[in-house]
Parts: C-alpha cells; sequence; structure tokens
C-alpha cells in the first residue's frame, strides 16, 4: 500500500464511516415509538464510567498483551498521577499537565 | 447541528464552548497522534484524510490501521470497527429519548457526531430527557456546542498530524496526552461510590479479557460492571448511589 490510494482502501474507510453512524445512532433510526423501562435507564448510568475505564486501563496497564511486564513503566505512574491531581483541582486540563508532566520525563529521559 | 441558527445562538452552546476548551487540548494531541499513526502505518494522505473526516470514531480508527495495512478482508474490518464501536450502541439507547423529538435527519447528525466525551457530559449535565420546548432546545445546543469543540479538536491537529507525519516521531508519546484526557473523565464521572465500583470493576475486566479478538474485552468489561452495579445498587446502602 506504501503512499498509494486505492479504491478497496477508500469503500472499506466509507464502511467504517457507515458503521460509526450505525452504532452511534442504533437506537433512534426508526421512528416507531418505545420506551425504555425504568430499570434499564437505571442500568446504564454505569455504562458510561464502565466504558471509559474499559478503553482505559488496558492503555495505562498492558504492554504488548500482557499485564505490566515491568513496573519501570511511565503510563500508570503518570495516570496515578493525573487522577490525583483531578480530585485536588477538579480539572481535566490539570489532570493532563500533571500526568505529562509525570510521563515525559520517565519516557523520554528514562527510556521507560 | 452546530450549523443550525437554533443552536448556536442559544446560550446553552457558548457555555458549553467555553467549558469544552481545557478538555480540548487532550483531544487535540489524540487526533494530532492519530493523524501521524495513520501515515506512518503507510496509508496515503487521501486515505487517512478520508478515515479522519469521515470515520470520526478514534478508538475504531486505530482499530482498523493495523488490519487495512495488512489487507485483511473488509468484513473483518467493519465486523472489528463494530465491536469497538459497541459502546456507542448503549448510548444510543441512553440517548433515546432525548432526540425522539426531532426529524430523523436531524437525530441522525446529532447521533453521528455524538462521541465518549460528548455522550458522557451530556447526560452528566442533563440526568433526565426534557419535557418542555425550551429544555428541547436547551439541550440539543448544549449538545451541538460540546460536539462543535470536540469535532473541531480532533479534525484540525489531525490533518496537521497527516501533514507533518514524517517530522513528529511517534517515539515522543504525545498521545497518552488523550489517555490522560479521557482519565480526567472518568474520575468526573465516577461521582457515587456504586460508579467507582462499576469503573474499577470495568477496568479489571478488560485487563483479565484483554486476550478476546476485535476488542470484545471492552464489550464484556462493559456488560459486567453494569450488571454487578445494577445488581448491588438495590442491595446496600442508598448513599453508595448519592454524590
Amino acid at each position: 500500500m506504501s503512499g498509494q490510494t486505492d479504491v478497496w482502501t477508500l469503500a472499506v474507510i466509507l464502511g467504517l464511516a457507515c458503521v460509526t453512524v450505525l452504532t452511534r445512532c442504533f437506537f433512534f433510526i426508526l421512528d416507531r415509538p418505545w420506551t425504555l423501562p425504568g430499570w434499564a435507564h437505571r442500568a446504564l448510568q454505569y455504562a458510561p464510567v464502565a466504558a471509559l475505564a474499559g478503553v482505559v486501563a488496558p492503555e495505562v496497564l498492558m504492554s504488548g498483551g500482557h499485564f505490566l511486564p515491568t513496573w519501570e513503566d511511565a503510563r500508570p505512574f503518570a495516570a496515578l498521577a493525573g487522577a490525583l491531581v483531578y480530585f485536588w483541582r477538579r480539572s481535566v486540563l490539570w489532570t493532563i499537565v500533571a500526568g505529562m508532566a509525570v510521563y515525559l520525563p520517565l519516557h523520554l529521559v528514562l527510556g521507560w | 447541528m452546530f450549523f443550525l441558527r437554533s443552536n448556536y445562538a442559544h446560550p446553552a452552546f457558548r457555555e458549553v464552548a467555553l467549558d469544552m476548551v481545557p478538555l480540548a487540548t487532550g483531544i487535540a494531541a489524540w487526533g494530532l497522534m492519530t493523524g501521524v499513526a495513520m501515515v506512518k502505518s503507510g496509508m496515503s494522505v487521501v486515505e487517512a484524510l478520508a478515515m479522519t473526516f469521515l470515520v470520526y470514531a478514534g478508538s475504531s480508527q486505530l482499530a482498523a490501521i493495523p488490519l487495512i495495512v495488512a489487507a485483511a478482508p473488509a468484513w473483518v474490518i467493519l465486523a472489528t470497527g463494530f465491536c469497538v464501536n459497541l459502546r456507542f450502541v448503549v448510548f444510543s439507547l441512553h440517548l433515546r429519548p432525548y432526540l425522539m423529538h426531532l426529524p430523523r435527519w436531524r437525530r441522525m447528525v446529532n447521533g453521528y457526531l455524538t462521541a465518549d466525551l460528548s455522550y458522557a457530559l451530556f447526560t452528566r449535565r442533563f440526568p433526565v430527557p426534557g419535557d418542555t420546548d425550551a429544555q428541547h432546545r436547551e439541550q440539543e445546543a448544549y449538545l451541538a456546542g460540546n460536539y462543535f469543540v470536540t469535532w473541531t479538536s480532533w479534525m484540525l491537529p489531525g490533518v496537521v498530524g497527516i501533514a507533518l507525519a514524517n517530522f513528529i516521531p511517534s517515539a515522543w508519546g504525545l498521545g497518552f496526552a488523550g489517555v490522560l484526557c479521557l482519565v480526567g473523565i472518568l474520575c468526573s464521572l465516577a461521582n457515587t461510590r456504586l460508579r467507582l465500583l462499576s469503573a474499577a470493576v470495568a477496568a479489571a475486566a478488560a485487563v483479565a479479557a484483554y486476550a478476546l479478538p476485535l476488542k470484545l474485552n471492552i464489550v464484556a468489561a462493559i456488560a459486567v460492571a453494569v450488571l454487578a452495579s445494577f445488581w448491588l445498587e438495590g442491595r446496600v446502602p442508598r448513599r453508595w448511589s448519592e454524590a
């Protein structure tokens, strides 16, 4: 492939765009009237926090398909620092700043 | 839709857009590194731009890149994208009562542009769907203002990343700012004991089930965490469900 545009790849990309629309609109594409039962609505309040934790945890704790093969890894320390700073300052920007302030020196200087 | 006057002229649009600016830096860094990653993996500039502007889902883009480069069958790539995006199906079920008063094309444009961050902040700001016309307009304006900032801060750096791909070393690890952005949002959402528990269960399940193909570990994590928290809700003291 290396830098060449081909029709097959563009078709796959178009397909992926349709997948984005389909999944994000799944339950409100049709007009058919139905409402969510109350228990389902209560259960769903746990979904966003679970989804984000499910995406984030492997990004922070896994390396090459294994759970922290070495403790010399900048990511868990940076994420922990970011989380602590969040509960101190209640600001996502400070979370990013503090996390990167821990991550970049460990990653670039120590090579973690 | 941020291009409708009823949305961008509403005070809620400006309010949320200003609130979103700090978060935009994290999204921008993530968008930049996704742009870099696409070109570095061998996609052409046209393909990388099409991916950025049309697919508009960071995690499914990142999951699809190695499969496209390896020329995997189209159905495998689309099935992978669908599984990585399955959480949006759950979100759409939740968002349905907020959007059903709108015509279909407006529902679908709103739905297409509402990614994780906008969904999470929208449902935190508005725990219940609006009843009156004024509430409906405020909620749509808030949602539009939210994803306007998200969209802009994903697209512009994505294009810059594609253009500069050969000058930014991946070894810097700037993409980690995107993960830290998600960590901050996660902390802001874990505001009751049961939600904190939901996050902990999901994190453990996503790591334990990591070997599942097609990123199904994320779907499994959501299912286990939601079921566990919901089951416990009626069995623990009420204050566990209060902020």
